[in-house]
This record gives C-alpha cells, structure tokens and sequence, in this order.
C-alpha cells in the first residue's frame, strides 16, 4: 500500500495551478478547471458526450441519462451522469467504453420508443438533436412493437409557440428555462411517470417575452415557432451571424434565409452579451423585412400626392429642397434628425453630410426620448461589469420592457445572488422582486429618494462594499431628464469608482451619437429643431428613419414641428405618421439587407450583414447619404461600407482599433473607447413643482409590444400590445372616484385623453402610469416636454 | 393474547425485546396520558440532562441503523452536516409504502409520543431547528393521531418554545403528502416537501446532509429510526448493543404477508432471527398456509430481488443477506407458496414499480412502461420467446452488468451479490426490474410454459408438411 | 366560485406560517381545497398559487404528480382496492372483480348516483391484513366478498358517516400551534447561527 496521505513525504515543489484539475479522459490526460462539469470539461478537449437535457447555460438536472459515462473516482468506474457530477483529482473518464456506449445505445432507443418518428414533416428534422444523435450513437433499429403515446397534435402554449407533446422527450429544457432564465414558469411537467408532459395553465399562456428560446433549445422538434413552422428545411438554409438592433443590447443571432427570404434568427451564445437568449420581439421582428407595406421606390409629393420616381429625381428633388433652405435662412435652417436604428456607416455618412456637406449644426440622433450625449463621457461600464457588480444600480425603465436580455443578465446576477441590486423606480418593475432594495419615487422627486437611501446605513454600506454599476436611462418619458440626472450624480458623488451602463433603447443610438449624429457648436437637439420647426425657423427639416409623431414624447409640439417645417425630407422603409408626411420620400434598406457595424450600449461594435437582397429599390441609408452629397455637389467618397468603416477608425476617437480586420477576428465584437468630442458633463439645473393633492403624477413608459413599425409590421408580433389605458393603484382608485376597466378622462394642462382605468399594484400610489405608444389613444398628446413633471386628473365621464 | 384488535397485524408472541412496539399492547397506547404513564419524555428528559455532543456520541455508539431501507447508521448520517453551516432541518420519513412494508404506519398509529420525542432527541443532538413529520397522504388515521399527539404535547410543554425549560426550543410540523410512493425516496421527498413534483435529485456530491431541503442541511430520518431513540436515552448505547449483533443492534420492525399462516408485524431481534424462525416460528408466522411449500419468498420489500427455500437459513444481517443476491430494505417479507403464478405476482411488483415512476429518468420513464406491457403480456399467457430476451435488454438499459439473484441448488445457481450498476437517479427504475429478473432467473420455465402456442394454419387441405 | 372559501384562506394562511418558505404548504393547501370541493378546481390551483407564491401552471405540475388529487367529481366514497402484491397473492383481483359486479361499473369510474367512485391501488402499508381496502382513506383488513358486500351497504346506508367522511377529508385533526408556544418559522437565508442549545456544555 502506498501512503498518500499529506506530510509523510515532502513534496516538489511544482507550481500548481489550483484551478486545475488532471483527469483522464479516454486514456488522455487533459486538464480541466476547478468545477467544471465532466461534459463541458469532454468537450472542451474534443470529446462530445451525447446530451439532450444538459444545456449549458443552465443548471443541470440529469434527467436523459444520454451523459451517462464511465468514470472513476478511485472507487472502479461508476455509471456517471456527467452533466452533473464536476471534474475532480485523477478522475478517469472513459467515454467510449463498451458499457457506455451499451447504455448509451439503450437509452436513445428508450427515448425513440414513445417519439412518433415524423421527421419528415418535423421542421427540426436536419438540425434535430435526437435525429442526429440516433444516427451517431444510436442502436439503429427500435423494438417497440407497443402502442405510443398520444396526445393533440400540436397546441398554441402561446401566442407564437406551439407544442407536439408526442415530440416531446421531457428533457426539461423549456420548462427549466422558464423557470430559471426568464422567471416566467408558466409551462410546467403535469402527471407523472409515463404520462408526464409539459402543459400550461388553462387560460394563462405561456406568455413570455422570451418564449422563443425554448423553440431554439428544444433538442426536439416539440416546440415550433409559429413564424417558422413548415418555411423551410434546416439544409435549404443559408446563414450568416449578425447583432439584433432591435434594442441597444445588440444581441449576436445567426440570420437565416432561404431563396432571398429571411425566414428567422437564432440567438448565437455570446459570452459578454446575450449568452444565447434573444427576447421574442427581437426573434420575430424579421416579419417586417417582408412586409407588403416597405416603401420600396423613392418617392416625391406633387399636387399633395406621393409619388414614384427615380432614384436620380428623387435625390435632385431632394437636394434642391436642402439647396433652397440653405438660401433661405442659411444651413441652420436645415436640421436633421433620427440615424440611431442604422449602423454606425450609416449614421457616420449622415452626419458628414449634415455637419460637412449642409454645414448645419442641428443635427440629432435621439428623438426627445433618450438620455444626455454627454453620459458616454463618464467611466462606461460593460454589460458583464455590470452583471458582477457586487451592487447594480437601476435608475432605469424597466428593463425586461426595453432592454429584455440586458433583463435576463442581470436578474441572473442578482438569482445567484453575485450581484445585488438596489432600483429607484417610478414605477415596479420586472426586476422588482429580484432588487435587494426597491425604492419607488414619485417623478421629481429623485434626488430625494437618493438621498434618503444614502443616508440608510445598511445601503450605504452595501455601496462601500465593491464596486458599483448604475444602469441610467429614461425611467419615464412625462418628465425631463433634469432630476434623474441629478439622482445620478448624487450617486456618483457617494460613491466614487461608479461605473455607468447607460440604458439607451434604440439600437444604435451609442454608435450614432459617437460618430457624429449630434449638434454641432450651437447647435440644437430634437426638442430645439421641433420647437424651431413649429416657430417656423426650419425651411427643411430631415427625418432619418425618425418618426416624431410616433417617437417624440411631446406629440403636440410633434405635430406643430412637422406642420412648421416649410419643406420635409425622409429616409424611411415604412410610410409612418411623420414620413408619410414628407415631401420626398427615399426608401431605406431595412436590417438584414445592408452591411456594416453596429455599436451596443456598453460600447461593443459588432457586425450586421447583408442576408438578402434589399426589397424593391431600396438603398442603404449610408448610399443615399453618399447620393444626397453627390446631387448637393459634393463627394464623401465612399464606394462601399467598408471604406466608411476604415474611415471611422481614422477619424471617429475611441474607434481607432475597430477595424474591419478586428471585426473579423472577434465574433463577440470589439469594445469602443470612450469618446472625447462630446460635451463636458454638465449638471442639469432646476426642481419639479410640487403635486397639487387632486393630480396624479404622470409616468409614461414603454412595453416591450408596441405600434413600434418593426413590431407593427411584423403579423406575429403586430396584436401583441395590451393597449392604451390609464393604470392606477388600486388605493388609489376610490380616491379618484372610478374602478376597473371604468372609462375615464385623462386631462392633463395639456389635452384630455378618454382611456379605460387598470387597477395596477405596480404603479406608486399619488401616480398614473400609461404604456407608451400602444393602440389607442396617444398619452403623448398629454406631455409638455418643456416641464420638469407632468400631473394629470382622472375624471368621470 | 399477544394480538390486539387496535393495532391490525401486529404480534408480540414469546418472549423478545420490545424497544419500539412496547405500548402496543395498551389501546389508548396513543394518547399523552399513556404515554407518560409509561415513561414517555423521560428519553428527552435525559437528552436535556447532557450536551447535544454527549447525546450525539451516544446515538453513533449504539450503531442504530437506519430503517427506511439503506440501513445507514443515524448518528453516523446526522455527522455528515457540513460545519457551521445553519440552519439544518429535520424531515422524518413517514411515507411508507414500499411493497410489502407495514410498520411506521402502526408506529403512528400506535405510539405517536414515540415518535415525536424521537424527533426531538434528534434536533436536539444534531443542532436541527425545525422538524418536518411528512407522512404518507393516505393514511388518515396516522395524521389525527400524529396531529393529536402534537397538540397535546405543545400544549404540556415537550415541543415548542424553550422545551421543558431549556434552551432547547424547535417546532415539529406535521406535513403530509398526497399519494407518490417515489416520495419515500429522500430527495423526492424534500422535493415534495418543498411544494413540488416528488422527483428525486441527484445525490452525489449532494446528499441532503449537505443540501436538502432550500438547499440547507437536512437530515431525513425514517419513523421506526427516531422511534428507537427514546428508549435509548433512557437506556443506554451498551444496552442497545446487547440486543442483537455488533453489526446490526437492536431490534427491527418486520412485516411477514403472503401465503404465511399466520401473517404479521414483528419487533425482531436483528442480526440473530433468520427467515427460517420468522416464516415457520411458532411464535411468528407458523409455516406456510394450508401446509403447502414454500416457492420463493421477498426478503425486504417489493424492491428486493426474491430468495428461494435454499436462503431460508440467512439472519435478518445486511452482509450476509446482500451477498446472498438480495437486501433487507424496509423490514418486509412477502411469501409465495408453491400455488404462485410467478409470472403473474411478478407482474404485479413490476406495474407497481412502472406505475410509480416520477418520470425523470429516461430509463425508468420508459423502460419501466415498457417492462411492465411486456410482463402483462407474459402473465395472460400472450407473450412470446423474444419478449423474454427483450426484457433482459431493457433491463441491461437501466442496470447494465450482472445483477443480483440468488443461489439456487435446483438451477445450479451461484449467487450474484449485490449491489448493482444503475442508470436512473433512484431505485425506482431498478425495482421495476427486480422482480422480472428474479422471476425470469428462478422460474424461467414458467414464464416458458405461459408462451403463446402459435399454430400453422394449413394452407390448404392436402398440403404438404412444407407447403406443397 | 371554487376558490379557498374565507374560513379556509384563513386556514391556508397558518398553514403557510409554519414553512419556512410558502411554496412548502402547497401540498397541504391543495387538500384543504379539495376537502372544500370534493376535488382540486383550476381556480382554487390558482388561488393557492397566489397564496405561495408561484405560478398556477407550477402548482398544477405539482397537483397532477399525486394521485389523491382529482381533478374532476368523484364519488362520495373512494373506494380504493389494493392489488399490489401481497394483496394479489390474496385475492385483491376477485376483489376488484366483486366490487366491479356490486357496484355495476369498472374500476376507474364512478357510479351513476355519484356515490362511489372504484379505483385499483397500489400498496396500502397493510400487507399483514391483505386483501385490504380504503374507503376515503380509511382502512378494511383482510376484506372478503360478503364484507365487502356489507360495507358498501353500510357505506350506501349512511351507517359509516361517523367514521368516514365524504371525500376530500383526510385527517379530520388537524395540528395547530399554540402561538405562545411556536418558536415560528424563519427564512432559511436569514439564519446564520447555530441554534442557542447548542452551546450547551461548551463553555467551561
């Protein structure tokens, strides 16, 4: 016997890494690290253990057996089940044993016995976890003589996933991903033993913003998405990775098309992004890319009518409108707003055009909606910082509404409690009961609430502890920056080395405004070129896929901006309420139809790419851009988009390093730096007005489902929104004289607007909050966009 | 007499040690006045008399093994809590329904003060600050009879706040369950116990000791276990030992059904009776009824894999019984005289098991499903010769490699000890397959014998032999 | 209307109490609203999902796992046979069959009146006293036919009401803490500290 024990022999002294771990894996010896599960640990070093129920972003249950290896611990090879057991000292793992692949071979036979074997008329047939690993590790015949399992053909589970339970091999992926990722457990194992399948409540769907993922994840073809159901096969498909600019996070998903048609997006699992997940807005939005209404010929109003012409006469057309403002009042009386859903390209051609070509401050990529330029200034934190804070900060909407994966990451953050989280919120949200600390405010009232939990020990302690994240963005959209700012620099100030996320919502509204989509010295933003417009300063006013009336949270001032602007020129793929407006109209590729770059809210540029062709006679906003300058007689020089990336590395500081070669090279995206040319961080001054006792204070924000053109455009997502109401607290509502589902009028010193009442806990007492843009009756019309607050009364019809 | 009509089945004939059953004999043996007429809480009394430590040492010196089936020694198991993590639970395994198994429900029934002060020695010794008493969802009278002895002993002062004046304070709740035999296994159980589906997690590295129930230290302990304690405290770890041998003292609780004269429960001696005494004893079951042989008999529940006559010999001791090809498990023998459709009794363990399945596992979900069509099949006489090769398969899928069976001078048979390999988290799985293979093994003629008889039927009349 | 009535919710609400955590009471709670109705109705799953915290398609996976819970009317009586194995080495199956014949339907359905509702079962823990039965849970050992005979009768006849009530009560004792006497449950992340008595004996 040898004595192994510690201390009866000196040891040599080896440098041991101690978060490595030897083992044997077939024969070989690998190192693996310190926790790392035997499956994972295979994998990494080439050896591919079959799986159905592991998945690795989430925790395992061992519930196919198909892992099942011989491993040992010193105790003779066991039966392991190696997506739950971790790699350990001298472990020997044995994969390919005769006993292994005996059981391995018994188990996918167990599992082919109740499937239904329709594969030819399954949509996961070719890209099918059970099909491909049947043929690899498979017995290749089934014995199973007896009668299968039957249940319904497929059922909706919601309103854009349907279920086969006869597909279905119970590996508790969709229902572990509802529960654990998205926290939304409205699917569920029912019955037991034989009979087990996955059901939901009656009447209560499975009504997740995420529940595309469990179509993407199912190693079966069980769960299909009703957008993608019998469009194509997996091997007819041809694909390409890009980011989503659905919102800022910029999720990486794969683009998949056939014959020149988009026909999905799978979520592609980036470490510091979106770790596979996408929301179901950004997975289904692609519908709009082929939608019946894209304007797909430029276009230019004669006799109040719109009509086709030539890319040539529109762009003269064009030009001769910016020619004739700029003989009017000067370039000032040229503004141009919009430029924050395109690519950095894009928006840096536009930009040059407008500050170079024009030669016109008043250019503005954010709609009124958006957060201060100056915030890309402060000590930007990433999205990973972020998530392994030891304390997050939410001075932000509510995330799993705008920025949903952003969502998912940090509730996972603070679920395996790396991470706690302390919101100040006018409003609960979904990370609500996942926050260590919520603190409700009523608008206006930020800083207080700021200090008041500051001078909380038990908080002030937790923000001494390690390093801190505020994620800031615009909470809601019936006030004014001032007093969030205010909040923010309060905090700043209490604890120094705080790291910032900025919340913007619009996919590239980070790129944008560092490339140069921003005023130039004396310069306005989108609220000064509306208020110019409606006072008659602006003889042409540019709208870059920009849509005032629908974006600008003042739709009075909106309105009388459009209507004040002598002559409108828009760059749009849809003829929305602001661009159906225009005077000339140049059709915009949509996403998926152009190259170029992208840059998220932590300051990642990542590629969008060209999967199909553009509809109709669309360009990308970048070639027009080029084409305008070309017919105002001047050249920008660009003949293709990477020459404008090239160019952005030149010029743009912070992007020197983000070439297209280190693009290339790393599929997550390439890290911005801090921009310099932005203005110097100023301190917003001014208080909000006191809440007279009979108003409420108005909170307006938005829902993941609203008359957004992608969402709108897209018919799976388009009757998604729940629809413009008045929501109050339900201890609020006999103060205010009404009930439930009552109509009542909504009168601010602004309109008054007939909404239905929702009796609503998450709303804070003495506020009324409406969901922004969604069917129905516009709050906007509610906004002064000038007052730091904006109160309401509820009265009866 | 030595039965009583309020505690059904159970016997306390001659002259043995009575460390858990010893109140049976009284009918009001359940109520609080009995029970401390008969010495009850003087066990917690002397509990609170020493540290948690010194009573701790004392459990771990009387090597009282578990009773729920694995026979792991309890004082061993409340050691396995990982240091100064807190707070640390204690669920008491009172879920009992393994086939063939029938004592912790009579040890509800009969003595609830038994077993709550058992409870509390427990907590007591091992730091456990709240206690879970789950018992089986159908049996209503355990649950009043368990619910009454905790009201009257919150009420006088044994459970609760500051206990007999100590600083020992804790709660024993009563939860029961709802009809899933998986429950009894102890990580279903706190699954269960946690308010969902009773499907069992995997153990290692995990053991409940070391994550159970919210992911705590949780100590699941089966009925009869935490009975023994009382009686213990009052005695002492050397009088315990005295009882039975030095690898399994004391006594145990044993259920003889099936074709016995006299079916009964049992307050054994362990180690020393052997199922011979047990199944032909006069003071226990009295031979086989209407004197007929004995064919094969189930030494520890359904779960167990069959002895023939050639083991009747082998004392109720773990070792011996595991290298024999089976397991003493839960304390539960089931006899099968030489009348037994062994096709069909087997059947009847195997659809229990496959009924039971929680549906996890792969291949108990659909292995188990599957052995039990095929074992119909067989038992109604409609099976063929490949269904019996196929069910060795299956049975290969779940535990690959030998399994355990028992000698047999009959077949020429050497015994395959146990344990055996496995493929599902749980014993469910394997127990569906038990039965068929102990059948199969043993009695494969009469499985033969039940084969379909195909017929040709003639082409035409006059043809020829091969068809012509 | 088959949610919790109040006297239950209050009910549900001590029950809750006890757990360290409310999702733990989600078995007892589900027996509570099938002793109100007979059997366990979507609202009352989501009424009780609501009462422990999580979602009713939670609470429905977990009510459908355990066989006591139905999820439709059954009889009165649930007339439960064991046919497991000691009970089938006994006569469980003639059992059945008899049941099947006295009460006109087959194992599985209910009769007509709503009276009784006939189940096969699996072990009971009374394998000593086979052939047994439960009537609502409440045990007959060593049952034969005529017995069985009669104790439908009596069960017909409302000779058993005293022992036996309808279906849907189980224990008809229930525990109840004395508030002055519960230590009380606490969240098991709030507790760091060994519990008091455990220093007993360390000092000195």
């Amino acid at each position: 016997m040898t004595d192994t024990k510690s201390g009866t022999e000196p040891e040599a002294a080896v440098p041991v890494d101690p978060n490595v771990v030897s083992v044997t894996l077939n024969g070989r010896a690998i190192e693996a690290q310190k926790g790392e599960l035997v499956i994972a640990a295979a994998q990494r070093h080439g050896v591919y253990i079959p799986r159905f129920c592991y998945h690795e972003r989430m925790s395992s249950v061992g519930m196919c057996r198909m892992c099942i290896c011989e491993v040992d611990t010193g105790r003779g090879p066991q039966l392991t089940p190696t997506c739950m057991v971790a790699v350990a000292p001298n472990m020997v793992i044995d994969t390919e044993s005769e006993m292994t692949k005996n059981v391995q071979q018994g188990i996918l036979e167990l599992l082919l016995a109740n499937h239904p074997l329709d594969c030819p008329v399954c949509d996961k047939g070719g890209e099918c976890p059970l099909q491909d690993q049947a043929f690899s590790h498979g017995p290749g015949e089934s014995r199973y003589i007896e009668e299968k399992r039957h249940f319904e053909k497929p059922i909706p589970i919601s309103d854009l996933v349907y279920l086969d339970r006869e597909r279905c091999i119970l590996c508790d992926r969709c229902t572990r991903f509802a529960d654990e990722v998205a926290g939304d457990a409205l699917i569920s194992f029912t019955s037991r033993g034989n009979e087990t399948h996955i059901t939901t409540f009656p009447d209560e769907p499975f009504s997740s913003y995420f529940s595309g993922n469990t179509v993407q994840i199912c190693p079966v073809g069980a769960l299909t998405a009703k957008p993608y159901r019998f469009k194509a096969r997996p091997w007819d498909l041809a694909q390409q990775e890009s980011t989503c600019t659905t919102c800022s996070v910029g999720c990486r998903i794969v683009i998949d098309s056939s014959r020149d048609e988009v026909l999905r997006y799978m979520g592609v699992d980036s470490e510091p992004v979106n770790h596979g997940w996408l929301c179901d807005r950004g997975r289904f939005n692609f519908e709009s890319t082929k939608s019946a209404d894209r304007v797909l010929q430029p276009l230019v109003r004669e006799h109040d009518e719109l009509h086709e012409v030539s890319w040539n006469e529109a762009l003269a057309a064009a030009a001769s409108i910016i020619e004739e403002a700029k003989a009017a009042g000067g370039a000032a009386g040229v503004a141009v707003i919009g430029g924050a859903r395109g690519t950095n390209e894009d928006a840096y051609a536009w930009a040059r055009l407008a500050h170079e070509v024009i030669g016109t401050p008043n250019v503005y990529s954010q709609m009124g909606d958006g957060l201060p330029a100056d915030l890309l200034r402060l000590d930007r934190a990433t999205i990973d910082e972020t998530a392994s804070a030891t304390t997050i900060v939410l001075l932000a909407p509510d995330l799993k509404e705008e920025l949903p994966v952003l969502y998912l990451r940090l509730r996972e953050a603070a679920e395996k409690k790396r991470s706690r989280i302390i919101e100040f919120t006018p409003k609960q949200t979904g990370l609500t009961r996942h926050a260590w600390r919520s603190i409700s405010y009523e608008p206006g009232s930020q800083v207080a609430a700021v200090n008041e939990a500051l001078a909380d020990a038990e908080i002030a302690a937790q923000l001494a502890k390690g390093d801190v994240v505020v994620v800031f963005g615009r909470a809601n959209l019936a006030e004014t920056i001032t007093a969030s700012v205010q909040a923010l620099h309060r905090l700043l100030a209490a604890a120094p080395g705080t790291k910032l996320l900025p919340a913007f919502r619009r996919g590239n509204s980070v790129g944008a405004l560092q490339v140069g989509l921003r005023p130039g010295a004396g310069g306005l933003d989108t609220r000064g070129v509306l208020q110019a417009a409606a006072d008659g300063k602006i003889d042409c006013l540019v709208l870059v896929g920009a849509d005032p009336l629908a974006d600008f949270p003042d739709t009075e001032l909106a309105r009388r901006g459009l209507a004040g602007a002598r002559r409108t020129i828009a760059v749009d793929t849809f003829l929305t309420g602001s661009s159906a407006r225009a005077d000339v109209v140049l059709p915009a590729c949509a996403f998926g139809e152009k190259d170029g770059t992208t840059t998220n809210l932590e300051g990642r540029v990542s590629n969008v790419v060209r999967q199909v062709s553009p509809a109709g006679n669309t360009r990308p906003d970048w070639m027009i851009a080029s084409g305008l300058a070309t017919a105002l007689g001047s050249d920008l020089g660009y003949a293709n988009v990477g020459e404008i990336t090239l160019d952005i590395a030149i010029n743009v500081p912070g992007f020197d390093h983000v070439t297209s070669a280190a693009l290339a090279a790393s599929a997550d995206g390439v890290l911005s730096g801090t921009p310099t040319a932005i203005w110097p961080v100023t301190l917003l001054e001014g208080t909000a007005p006191e809440r007279n006792s009979y108003d409420l204070r108005l909170v307006i924000s938005r829902t993941l489902y609203d008359q957004a053109v992608g969402t709108a455009t897209s018919p799976s997502l388009a009757h998604l929104p729940r629809g413009s109401a008045v929501h109050l607290h339900p201890l609020d509502l006999a103060r205010v004289g009404t009930a439930d589902g009552v109509e009542v009028k909504v009168r601010s010193a602004r309109a008054t607007i007939v909404l239905p009442v929702v009796a609503d806990a998450s709303v804070v007492r003495g506020t009324a909050w409406l969901p922004w843009n969604n069917p129905g009756p516009n709050p906007g019309e509610l906004i002064d966009c000038f007052a730091a607050v904006n109160d309401v009364r509820i009265e009866n019809l | 007499m030595s039965s009583y009509t309020w505690a059904p089945g159970f016997i306390d004939d001659g002259d043995r040690p009575q460390i858990v059953t010893s109140r049976f004999q009284y009918e009001d043996g359940h109520t609080l006045e009995r029970y401390l007429a008969t010495g009850g809480y003087a066990g917690l009394k002397a509990a609170l008399a020493r540290t948690p430590v010194q009573v701790h040492d004392e459990v771990k010196a009387a090597t009282v093994l578990g009773r729920g089936g694995a026979g792991f020694p309890a004082g061993t198991k409340w050691g396995l809590t990982p240091v100064e993590v807190w707070p640390r639970y204690l669920v008491v395994n009172g879920d009992e329904s393994e086939p063939g198994t029938y004592k912790d429900r009579l040890l509800m029934e009969r003595d609830p003060h038994q077993l709550i002060e058992g409870c509390l020695i427990a907590c007591y010794a091992a730091g456990l600050s709240q206690c879970f008493l789950y018992i089986r969802g159908e049996m209503a009278l355990a649950q009043e009879r368990v619910a009454t002895a905790l009201n009257d002993a919150y009420a006088a002062g044994y459970i609760g706040r500051n206990i007999l004046g100590s600083k020992f304070s804790v709660d024993v709740v009563l939860h029961w369950g709802a009809g899933a035999y998986v429950v009894g296994e102890e990580t279903a159980l706190i699954e269960s116990l946690e308010g969902n589906r009773g499907m069992p997690r995997l153990k290692p590295p995990f053991f409940p000791a070391a994550i159970g129930l919210y992911g705590k230290p949780t100590i699941v302990n089966n009925v009869e276990t935490l009975a023994n304690l009382p009686w213990l405290l009052t005695h002492s770890a050397a009088e315990y030992t005295a009882i039975g041998t030095a690898t399994s003292p004391g006594t145990r609780m044993v259920a003889v059904s099936g074709h016995v004269k006299r079916p009964g429960v049992f307050e054994i001696v362990n180690g020393t009776t052997t199922f011979r005494d047990l199944l032909y004893g006069a003071e226990f079951c009295q031979g086989i009824r209407d004197g007929n042989e004995l064919k094969a008999f189930v030494p520890g529940g359904g779960s167990a894999p069959w002895f023939l006559p050639d083991q009747l010999d082998l004392p109720f001791e773990a070792k011996l019984v595991g290298a024999a090809g089976s397991m003493l498990g839960s304390g539960a023998v089931m006899v099968m005289d030489e009348t037994t459709d062994i096709p069909t009794a087997a059947h009847t363990l195997t659809r229990f098991y496959a009924h039971e399945s929680c549906g996890k596992c792969v291949p108990c979900r659909e292995g188990g499903t599957w052995l039990e069509r095929i074992m119909e099949r067989l038992a109604d006489g409609r099976g063929t010769e490949s269904d019996l090769a196929q069910l060795l398969e299956i049975g290969q899928t779940i535990c690959p490699g030998p399994f355990p069976h028992a000698a047999s001078e009959r077949l020429g048979l050497e015994a395959a000890p146990f344990p055996f390999k496995m493929t599902t988290i749980c014993f469910v799985g394997p127990s569906a397959y038990t039965s068929v293979h102990s059948a199969i093994t043993l009695f494969r003629s009469e499985f033969e014998a039940k084969l379909i008889k195909r017929k040709l039927i003639p082409v035409s009349v006059g043809a020829t032999d091969d068809g012509h | 209307m088959s949610r919790l009535n109040d006297a239950n919710e209050v009910l549900a609400k001590e029950i809750i109490g006890r757990y360290p955590k409310a999702r733990s009471a989600t078995i007892p709670l589900l027996h509570v609203a099938q002793q109100q109705n007979g059997y366990i109705t979507n609202e009352a799953i989501a009424h009780i999902a609501e009462l422990v915290g999580a979602t009713s398609a939670e609470v429905l996976g977990t009510c459908t796992f355990y066989e006591m819970f139905k999820m439709q009317p059954v009889g009165k009586y649930l007339i439960n046979i064991c046919t497991t194995m000691s009970c089938a080495l006994l006569g469980a199956e003639q059992l059945v069959q008899h049941a099947e014949q006295h009460l006109g339907i087959k194992a599985g359905g209910t009769t007509p009146d709503g009276l009784f509702t006939l189940e096969r079962a699996e072990c009971q823990a009374a394998c000593t006293e086979a052939p047994c039965l439960q009537a609502n849970y409440r045990y007959r050992y060593r049952v034969t036919p005529a017995q069985l005979d009669q104790f439908l009768d009596d069960l017909a006849d409302g000779r058993l009401d005293a022992e036996i009530p309808p279906h849907g009560v189980v224990a008809r004792v229930r525990q109840s803490i004395p508030v002055d006497r519960g230590v009380g449950a606490v969240a098991p992340d709030e507790v760091h500290e060994a519990p008091a008595w455990m220093s007993l004996g360390e000092k000195s």
